[in-house]
C-alpha cells in the first residue's frame, strides 16, 4: 500500500485485464484449505461421540445454580467433581430447570446441559490435580456462580475418597427403595421382572436386562434401550409405548426429581437376567 | 420518473439543496424524501450507538476486578442483555441500510426516491416505537437473558421484562422488512436509462443482497419471537420441556434468522469497502463479477449455517458434520472479496484520507474476525471455544472492528455528499487511529481469555484472568474517545466545515454527478449511464498526471 502510495511514481506496468484466472485461483486454493481444515476439526469431534464402553459413569444434575454430581456409589457433591486419572469418565447430564452447559476448560471440553434430556460427555484426565468447572451457558443470576472444580486424583486415593465419602447406599440399592415407592414394582413386579410372570395382575414388561437390549415399540421400530429412554418411559410412556403391551402406564413426569430418577433408572439398570434366579 | 421531466425546468431557478427545502418540524416529521428519512435514521441509530455504548462501557467497568465492580450480577445480567439487543437490532442492522442505504440508492441509480416514499418513512415511525418499547423494557427493569433470549430461561424462569423487550424486536422487525421490500422494488424498477445490473455500483449489489436477506430471514425472527412470547404468557408449550416442549427448538429458529442476520448486518458494509477502495486507489474494482456473485453467494448460504452455534448444544453428530463444512464454505466468498480489495490496492494510486484508512482498518479487522470465524467452525476446536471470550471477540472483530469501521469509512465518504461540508481531514484521520488502537486493545485481549477458557456472560472470574481483563477494559476507554470524537467534529463541520464541491474525491458513481448536499429532486435532469461501474482512467493517464 505505502508502494502504490498515490505521490509516489513507482512504474505500475500493465495492469492484469483478464482476472478470472487468478480468481478462480485463490478460490480452488481457499476452498481446498478450508476443506482440509474441516476435515481435522472433524474427526476430532466425532471421537467425542464414541466413548469407550468401559467408561466409567458419573452423573451430574445442573439447577440454578449449582452442579449437583453424583457417583455409582451413592457419593454427592456440589460444585466439585472428584475422579481418578487414566481412565475414560463418562458424564450422564440433566438439568432441573433451564439450559446449563457442563465446561472443564482443562480439558478442551464442554456440553450443553438441557432439562427433559440426558447429554453425556466422556474425557480421560492423564495429570492428576485441580481444575476449573464452569457453566458456560447463561442460566440466570447467578451464572458465574455455577463454578467449581475439578479433582483429578491416583486410583488408589479415588478410592480412598469414594470409601471417606462413602454414602449408606449405592446409586442402585437407594433407587430400588423408590421403585417401590413409586408403585413401579406394583405392575413391573417385586424384581423388575415383569407383570406377566409376578403376581401381579396387569401386563407390564420385564425390566431385567433390559438395559443395553433392543426394544420393539408399537410402530414397528426398533431402538436401543439408553438411559434416555428408559427416562422417557418414565416420564413420557406415551411417547414409547413397548409393543405387544396395553397402554396402562401412567406419566411421572412432573412427580419424581431429577436425583430420583437417576437413581431409578440405576436400579433399572442394575437388573440383569440372572439375578431374576 | 415522468415526475423528472416534467418538473425538471424548474430545478435550475430554485435550485434548492434537500436541507434547506423546508425547515419546519413538521417538513422534516412528514418528508417522503429518502434523504431527510435518511437523516431521521441517522439522528435515532447515533442514540442508540451510544445507549448500547454505555452499556458496553460498564459491562468492561464491572470486569475490572474479578469479584465484579457492580455490585450485582441481577445488575451486571441487564447490562450486557441490553448491550446485545440494542447494537444488534437497533444499530447493527439496520445501520448502514436505513441511513447511506436510504440516502445513496436512488442517487446512485439515477432515481428520484425510492419506490415506495411512504413506506420509507412507515420505516422510520416502526423503528422508533420499537425503539421506544425497547427502551420502556430497560427502565423498567431490564432483561437478563441475553440478546440471544434462549429458552426455557427466557420463557419460564426469567425474571425479567422479557416481552417488552420481545415485542419491541418484534415490531423493529416490520420496519426491517419494508426497508428491504422498498430496496428490492426500487432497484428492479427505477434504474436510470442505461443503468444495467452489471453497471450498478457493488453497494447496491450488497443492498440488494441484503433486502432478499430482511425479507426473507426476518419473518422467522417475528415467528419465534411470538411463539417465545406465548409460551411466557399463557404457557403454551413449545420450548420447554415441562410444558412439553423443545428445548432446542428456539435455538434452531432463533439462529435460522440470526445467521442470516449478521449477513445483514456484514454486507452493507462490505459494499460501502467496495465503494471506497477504488475511488482511493483510482482504480477500477478488481473482478468486479466476483465481487457482485459473492454477495449474492454469501445470502443463499448464509440460511444454511444456523447449526454452527449448536455444536455442543446437543444436536445430532451428522447435522454438525454437514453444518461445519458449510460454514466453511460461507467463509470463501468473503474471503475472496478481501483478495480483490487488495487486488484493487495493487498498483493503484492510494491515498490515506479518513475515509481509506477507516477502510484499511476493515480489511485488518474483518479478516482477522473472519480468520478466527474458521477457528470456531472447526468442529473440535469450536468445543473448547464455543461460549468463551473467544466467541465474543471474533463477534466484535466482524461487527465492530468490520461492521462499524465501514460506517465510519461510508460516513465520512458520503458526509460531503450528505453535509455539504467538508469534515475536518486531520481529525478524521486521528479518530480512524484511534479506534484501530483502541479496539485491538480492547478485543485482541479476549481472544486470549476466551482461549484460555474464561465463560462469556460473567459477572465475576476467578483471578488468573485479571490482567487480560484490565488490558481490555483499558481498551475501552480508548475506544470510546474513538468513537466520541467523529461525533464532535463531524458535528462541528455541520457549521463550520469548508463547503464540500459535487465531487471532493474525484470518485465514479452517478451520486458524485449532482450538488453536494443533492437538490431534493436528486438530478436537474435523469442521468443516462454509458459508462462501466468504477470507470477510473487506466494507470498510464494517471501517471503522466503525477
Amino acid at each position: 500500500m505505502i508502494k502504490y502510495r498515490a505521490g509516489s511514481d513507482i512504474d505500475r506496468g500493465v495492469l492484469a485485464e483478464k482476472t478470472w484466472r487468478l480468481e478462480t485461483a485463490w478460490t480452488v486454493a481457499t476452498l481446498l484449505i478450508f476443506f482440509g481444515l474441516f476435515v481435522w476439526g472433524a474427526d476430532l469431534y466425532v471421537r467425542l461421540f464414541q466413548p469407550p464402553s468401559d467408561a466409567l459413569k458419573i452423573y451430574v444434575i445442573g439447577k440454578q445454580w449449582m452442579w449437583k454430581i453424583e457417583h455409582q456409589g451413592g457419593q454427592r457433591e456440589i460444585n466439585a467433581l472428584h475422579l481418578p486419572v487414566g481412565r475414560a469418565i463418562q458424564l450422564v447430564m440433566t438439568s432441573e430447570d433451564v439450559i446449563h452447559d457442563f465446561s472443564i476448560p482443562a480439558f478442551r471440553i464442554k456440553h450443553d446441559v438441557l432439562p427433559g434430556r440426558y447429554e453425556t460427555l466422556w474425557f480421560e484426565v492423564n495429570e492428576p490435580g485441580t481444575y476449573h468447572l464452569f457453566c458456560t451457558q447463561l442460566c440466570g443470576t447467578g451464572h458465574a456462580e455455577m463454578f467449581g472444580e475439578v479433582v483429578a486424583m491416583s486410583a488408589p486415593e479415588y478410592q480412598n475418597w469414594l470409601e471417606q465419602n462413602g454414602a449408606e447406599e449405592t446409586l442402585a440399592k437407594a433407587g430400588e427403595a423408590l421403585f417401590m415407592r413409586y408403585g413401579c414394582s406394583g405392575c413391573h413386579g417385586g424384581n423388575g421382572a415383569g407383570g406377566s410372570q409376578s403376581e401381579s395382575t396387569v401386563p407390564a414388561p420385564s425390566l431385567a436386562g433390559l438395559y443395553g437390549s433392543p426394544v420393539t415399540l408399537i410402530d414397528g421400530s426398533i431402538i436401543t434401550a439408553d438411559d434416555l429412554y428408559i427416562r422417557d418411559c418414565i416420564l413420557l410412556p406415551d411417547t414409547r409405548r413397548v409393543a405387544g403391551y396395553p397402554p396402562l402406564m401412567p406419566s411421572f413426569a412432573g412427580q419424581i426429581s431429577e436425583e430420583d430418577l437417576l437413581k431409578i433408572i440405576a436400579y433399572i439398570k442394575s437388573l440383569t437376567p440372572e439375578k431374576q434366579s | 420518473m415522468s415526475d423528472t421531466v416534467i418538473e425538471a425546468p424548474e430545478f435550475a431557478e430554485r435550485s434548492t439543496s434537500y436541507l434547506t427545502d423546508g425547515s419546519t418540524l413538521r417538513s422534516w416529521l412528514l418528508t417522503t424524501d429518502h434523504k431527510r428519512i435518511a437523516i431521521l435514521f441517522f439522528g435515532t441509530i447515533t442514540i442508540f450507538f451510544f445507549v448500547g455504548g454505555a452499556a458496553a462501557a460498564l459491562v468492561r467497568y464491572n470486569l475490572i476486578v474479578p469479584q465484579g465492580m457492580i455490585a450485582s450480577a441481577e445488575t451486571y445480567n441487564r447490562l450486557f442483555t441490553l448491550h446485545g439487543v440494542v447494537m444488534v437490532w437497533f444499530f447493527l442492522i439496520p445501520a448502514v441500510p436505513v441511513t447511506l442505504g436510504n440516502f445513496l440508492v436512488p442517487l446512485m441509480l439515477g432515481a428520484r426516491d425510492l419506490a415506495f416514499p411512504r413506506l420509507n418513512l412507515l420505516s422510520w415511525y416502526l423503528f422508533v416505537a420499537a425503539g421506544l418499547v425497547v427502551l420502556y423494557a430497560l427502565f423498567v427493569g431490564g432483561v437478563d437473558t441475553g440478546w440471544t433470549f434462549y429458552t426455557p430461561l427466557a420463557s419460564t424462569y426469567s425474571r425479567s421484562h422479557v416481552v417488552a423487550a420481545v415485542a419491541g424486536v418484534f415490531i423493529a422487525g416490520f420496519s426491517s422488512i419494508a426497508t428491504g421490500l422498498n430496496f428490492i422494488v426500487t432497484i428492479h424498477r427505477l434504474r436510470a436509462p442505461g443503468m444495467t445490473w452489471y453497471k450498478m455500483p457493488v453497494f447496491l449489489w450488497s443492498l440488494y443482497a441484503t433486502s432478499v436477506l430482511f425479507v426473507l430471514a426476518t419473518p422467522v425472527l417475528a415467528m419465534t419471537l411470538l411463539l417465545l412470547s406465548f409460551e411466557r404468557i399463557f404457557h403454551i408449550g413449545v420450548f420447554d420441556p415441562t410444558l412439553g416442549g423443545d428445548p432446542l427448538l428456539f435455538q434452531h429458529l432463533f439462529w435460522f434468522y440470526s445467521h442470516p442476520a449478521v449477513y445483514i448486518m456484514i454486507l452493507p458494509g462490505l459494499g460501502v469497502i467496495s465503494e471506497i477502495v477504488p475511488a482511493f486507489s483510482s482504480k477500477r474494482l478488481f473482478g468486479y463479477k466476483f465481487v457482485v456473485w459473492c454477495s449474492i453467494a454469501i445470502a443463499v448460504i448464509s440460511f444454511l449455517v444456523w447449526g454452527h452455534h449448536m455444536f455442543v448444544a446437543g444436536t445430532s453428530l451428522y447435522s454438525a458434520l454437514v453444518f461445519s463444512i458449510l460454514s466453511y464454505v460461507v467463509a470463501v466468498p468473503s474471503a475472496i472479496k478481501v483478495f480483490n480489495w487488495i487486488g484493487t490496492m495493487h498498483k493503484g494510486f492510494i491515498r490515506f484520507d479518513a475515509p481509506m484508512l477507516y477502510a484499511i482498518g476493515f480489511i485488518g479487522l474483518f479478516t482477522t474476525g473472519g480468520l478466527t470465524g474458521l477457528f470456531v467452525a472447526a468442529l473440535a476446536a469450536d468445543v473448547h471455544l464455543a461460549q468463551t471470550y473467544f466467541v465474543v471477540a471474533h463477534f466484535h472483530y466482524v461487527m465492530v472492528g468490520g461492521m462499524v469501521s465501514a460506517f465510519f469509512a461510508g460516513l465520512h465518504f458520503w458526509w460531503p455528499k450528505i453535509s455539504g461540508r467538508m469534515y475536518p481531514e486531520m481529525w478524521g484521520r486521528a479518530g480512524a487511529v484511534i479506534i484501530f488502537i483502541g479496539f485491538n486493545l480492547t478485543f485482541f485481549p479476549q481472544f486470549l481469555l476466551g482461549y484460555l477458557g474464561m465463560p462469556r456472560r460473567y459477572h465475576s472470574y476467578p483471578s488468573e484472568f485479571q490482567v487480560l481483563n484490565v488490558l481490555s477494559s483499558a481498551g475501552t476507554t480508548i475506544l470510546a474517545v474513538g468513537y466520541l470524537l467523529p461525533l464532535g467534529y463531524l458535528t462541528w463541520s455541520l457549521f463550520y466545515g469548508k463547503r464540500a464541491s459535487a465531487n471532493p474525491w474525484g470518485a465514479t458513481g452517478l451520486e458524485w454527478q449532482t450538488a453536494s448536499p443533492p437538490l431534493t429532486e436528486n438530478f436537474v435532469s435523469t442521468p443516462t449511464v454509458m459508462e462501466p461501474p468504477y470507470n477510473y482512467p487506466p494507470a498510464e493517464v494517471v501517471q503522466r498526471h503525477v
